[in-house]
């Protein structure tokens, strides 16, 4: 939830959040919604469009989580007249009791979830209410809803508008119908937008979801009635984030005064044990010792200093990393799964990191890496909590990282200090109770050092991989033109022995030689070779003793030794690798 | 020498296929062919090619350039044997019948020709590799003889009725006789310098040879001034630009050699030649239009003060390069007609000849 919900929220907290809110009562809901559409996510038609489906369906996927039921979720745009689209998102959730539908869809921020530190997707919008407040502001039509719970007979459809001066949702029409689930949700709404298709389209936003939700079908049918399916992939249900206290490491000092100040706890002993995950007795004892601060200080009486002392103590005390039950990565085998199935690549390679902390807050980084294929540039896909981060893409950490890795260590063309530039997708999810977004539009992870850095080892090892990959596939097409090169000059080389001494067995010399070329090439080839070749010189031997090897052996050997006293000789070693260097470096000198 | 060829490739081609039998890797000896592997030699007067050998060994990188090698080595066989000859051009397009192994290019070709040269300690004529015609002209009091190829009669050539344009020596002169009771040899850059020269039968008057260079010497050129020098004990003057081209590649080369020829020097150079040119001393001393030294011109100076061992070993050619760069100026033959389209003859040339001591060696 965005500084909006909380402008609207009704808590007792005494925040500027709050103080806000009783200042804007004065200010017509309507009023509001159109000064400040773009934190709503309205600022253009085009962009309207894609906020509803994904409020819609970011609803209905918290909702299926919610309820532990696999989610099946249909998504229909039809093009009434020009400008002018109606939406429908149906699923198969848990469905919404017939006396709270109304406060759920026609009621600004109702129901929070601000307060809980676990990970949902709903701290992304801004609510489904603030959609039909978007829907009654251009076409003046109302919303209609169907659901049905499991326990009914019969489903409740209703139409919904608020009344925009007392923000109250406005029941226009109500009845009990016969519906064909047994579960779910039905919603439509009409609204003054633009589809188009590409990048940050609904299209995208629709596939990029169903990449990062493996455990959803999404049944999509666009404006031009061409209808995709993206089947789920596991039947397994995401588990179920816990909600959890902060972690010492990363409390920045705001939020520990905050928390010191309303704790119940009346010692700071029993402070640091009740209000942070992670800290037992022994811990909080060490953090004490290090802190030299009393254990039966009162936490709400502590000083900034004090509170300092303690900020400092806690990293230098052995901390465990938060649990990660709070939060649920999609884990990198089904992110992969995911990806296979969209994206043709030649290589892929994910990993799901351990869960580190920022802030306090626990987060887990998943990344993938695709390369090759079908892809035809570079692009990155973000995403938080499962949904995709389709604008403001360089202001997003994740970008950031990107930037900072040197990609070319990896094989990967990249010209410094920007994206690479090759045939690679980058894929990052981030899974945590609390994402830090750098706008109230939450289009992109702000800058966190911690978040930097997790992104930046993930992509890392990733890299590694990648590179592992590119340079067999370089090694193996290495081989094979060296291979071409050979066959290509051999048979010319044997072709001018022989126009030079015709007395010699043309088969024997490139047999030989290529058995001296593989030397350089591969010893152990070269073994192979070498048992094979005297396996056959025992045959010729036996067959043709008139034709002893053993002369042309001692043949040779005199040759040689007469060749090393005519002395004129650099070097009389046996060559090998060094060879080619010294051919270079002649040629380089040789030019006058 | 012919058998001798043939022999040195009969014997490399044994030691090739009696390594390759034996799995060995074979290699071929070349000696590096650059100023690096030179020294000047007092006693010989030339660049004389040192012991650094190149070895290349037969592996995947070399493979080409061994192909390469031995099919020229072939054609060079074949050439001797059947009494025949090829230009250098004649050869880049016969490689391209050796399929893969094809030169790209004639320099590619050229090197390889060079490599083989220097292998066999020979000269490319011996291989029956002819160099390709350059621009060179003969006038003056001597009779060039050559003998008919196919009636054997002696064709006689005189020099001194070849009008303007002079005499074109021939790709190869080792056959040649020559009847000359001339007094020197003046080996001239340009031909603008040439033309006027004998236009004005200025080898009349002086009983000299006159020979075009046409910038640095082709090899025939280098070999006929050296034969006439050798048989006749004729003294040869060379007449260049003032400048680091005329002085370090025309004049050095005809006089020592190259580096990239290094190993057969000994047949091209011209020890006993001397400079006749343009000096820093002259173009003060004549007052002489100038032009400013390129920055190419610096580098060429400063590079053979540092590395060229015929500069190295002679001071008066140090102290020549030092003038100039100190001058910072540089000027052609022709800056001579300054003083008169004639002053060359009348003046210039008689001044150097009376003062040897002018010379630079």
């Amino acid at each position: 939830m965005s500084d909006v919900d909380k402008i609207f929220n009704n808590n007792n907290e005494e925040s500027i959040a709050n103080k806000m809110a009783r200042a804007q009562k004065q200010i017509s809901v309507a009023e509001f919604f159109s000064k400040n559409r773009h934190l709503l996510g309205f600022d253009n038609t085009r962009k309207a469009l894609l906020t509803a489906v994904k409020e819609a369906v970011d609803n209905s996927l918290d909702a299926c989580e919610e309820a532990e039921i696999l989610p099946e979720i249909t998504v229909e745009i039809i093009e009434i007249s020009d400008n002018h689209y109606r939406l429908v998102v149906e699923d198969n959730g848990p469905g919404i009791v017939k006396d709270k539908i109304p406060h759920i869809f026609a009621r600004l921020l109702y129901g929070s979830k601000f307060h809980k530190l676990a990970q949902t997707r709903g701290q992304q919008g801004i609510g489904i209410s603030a959609c039909l407040l978007y829907a009654q502001m251009t076409t003046g039509r109302a919303m209609k809803v169907i659901s049905r719970t499991g326990d009914h007979e019969l489903a409740t459809q209703m139409e919904l508008k608020i009344d925009l001066d007392n923000n109250l949702p406005q029941v226009l029409k109500t009845k009990e119908i016969d519906w064909y689930k047994s579960n779910g949700t039905r919603l439509e709404l009409d609204i003054e937008a633009t589809y188009q298709k590409g990048r940050q389209s609904v299209d995208e936003y629709l596939l990029e979801t169903a990449m990062v939700n493996p455990h959803a079908t999404i049944i999509y049918t666009n404006p031009k009635a061409e209808q995709v399916i993206y089947t789920r992939i596991t039947s397994k249900c995401p588990t179920k984030p816990e909600e959890i206290k902060p972690h010492p490491y990363g409390v920045e000092l705001g939020t520990l005064m905050e928390m010191a100040r309303k704790t119940n706890s009346k010692t700071l002993q029993t402070f640091l044990v009740n209000d942070f995950t992670k800290v037992g007795e022994t811990i909080a004892k060490n953090i004490l010792a290090e802190s030299y601060l009393d254990a039966k200080l009162d936490p709400s009486k502590m000083s900034m200093d004090q509170l300092k002392i303690l900020k400092d103590a806690f990293l230098k005390v052995k901390i465990p990393s938060p649990s990660a039950t709070c939060i649920s990565p999609i884990g990198y085998e089904l992110i992969e799964t995911g990806l296979k199935k969209e994206i043709t690549a030649e290589f892929y390679t994910s990993l799901t990191r351990e869960p580190s902390v920022y802030r306090g807050y626990p987060f887990v980084v998943e990344a993938s890496l695709l390369y090759g294929g079908d892809i035809d540039g570079f692009r990155i896909l973000r995403f938080a909590n499962r949904v995709p981060l389709l604008f403001q893409q360089g202001a997003c950490s994740i970008t950031k990282s990107i930037q900072e890795i040197n990609w070319k260590t990896y094989g990967i063309q990249q010209s410094a200090g920007s994206l690479p530039n090759d045939k690679l997708i980058v894929l990052v999810h981030i899974a945590s109770v609390w994402t830090p977004f750098t706008s109230e539009a939450k289009e992109a992870v702000a800058h966190y050092p911690e978040i930097i850095s997790e992104v930046k080892a993930a992509l890392q090892q990733l890299g590694r991989n990648l590179n592992m990959y590119l340079s067999k596939k370089n090694r193996v097409n290495v081989e094979l033109k060296k291979k071409d090169y050979i066959k290509k000059y051999l048979e010319v080389v044997v072709d001018a022995i022989k126009e030079l001494k015709s007395d010699v067995n043309t088969e024997e010399l490139e047999d030989n030689m290529l058995i001296i070329l593989e030397q350089e090439r591969n010893s152990t080839k070269m073994q192979e070779k070498l048992e094979d070749f005297k396996e056959r010189m025992k045959n010729v031997k036996s067959k043709d003793p008139l034709n002893p090897s053993n002369s042309s052996k001692s043949k040779s050997q005199t040759k040689l030794n007469k060749d090393s006293d005519e002395g004129n000789e650099e070097d009389d070693r046996d060559y090998d690798d060094k060879d080619y260097d010294k051919e270079k470096d002649y040629d380089s000198e040789d030019k006058e | 020498m012919k058998d001798n060829v043939i022999e040195k490739m009969d014997n490399l081609v044994n030691d090739l296929v009696l390594n390759i039998q034996g799995l060995k890797r074979p290699k071929l000896k070349i000696p590096v062919r650059s100023l690096s592997n030179v020294e000047y030699s007092q006693e010989g007067g030339y660049f004389e090619i040192q012991e650094k050998l190149k070895i290349r060994s037969f592996n995947v990188n070399t493979i080409k350039s061994f192909a390469q090698t031995l099919k020229m080595m072939s054609l060079s066989k074949e050439l001797i044997q059947t009494n025949d000859m090829a230009t250098k051009r004649d050869v880049y397009y016969q490689s391209k019948n050796w399929g893969n192994a094809k030169f790209d290019g004639q320099p590619e070709s050229d090197d390889v020709m060079d490599d083989i040269e220097a292998m066999f300690y020979t000269i490319r004529e011996e291989l029956k590799f002819n160099p390709d015609r350059d621009g060179s002209a003969v006038v003056g009091n001597i009779i060039i003889k050559e003998k008919d190829r196919e009636t054997g009669e002696e064709i006689r050539i005189d020099c001194a009725k070849m009008g303007t344009g002079g005499y074109n020596l021939p790709s190869n002169v080792e056959n040649f006789e020559f009847e000359t009771k001339a007094k020197y040899i003046l080996a001239i850059e340009t031909g603008g310098m040439f033309e006027r020269l004998a236009y004005h039968k200025f080898w009349e008057k002086q009983n000299c040879i006159l020979v075009l260079m046409k910038g640095v010497p082709g090899r025939s050129t280098r070999r006929f001034v050296r034969k006439l020098s050798d048989l006749y004990k004729i003294p040869v003057y060379v007449f260049t630009d003032g400048d680091p081209y005329g002085w370090l590649n025309i004049y050095r080369t005809l006089k020592v050699g190259s580096g990239n020829a290094a190993h057969v020097n000994e047949y091209f150079c011209v020890p006993n030649a001397r400079y006749f040119g343009i000096t820093a001393k002259d173009i003060i001393q004549y007052n002489l239009p100038t032009h400013k030294l390129k920055d190419v011109d610096i580098k060429r100076i400063k590079d053979g003060l540092k590395n060229d061992p015929f500069v190295k070993s002679h001071p008066d050619w140090q102290k020549n390069l030092n003038d100039t760069l100190k001058l910072g100026k540089r000027a052609e033959q022709q800056a001579l007609a300054a003083h008169g389209l004639n002053f060359v003859m009348s003046d210039y040339l008689p001044n150097k000849l009376n003062n040897p001591d002018d010379w630079l060696t």
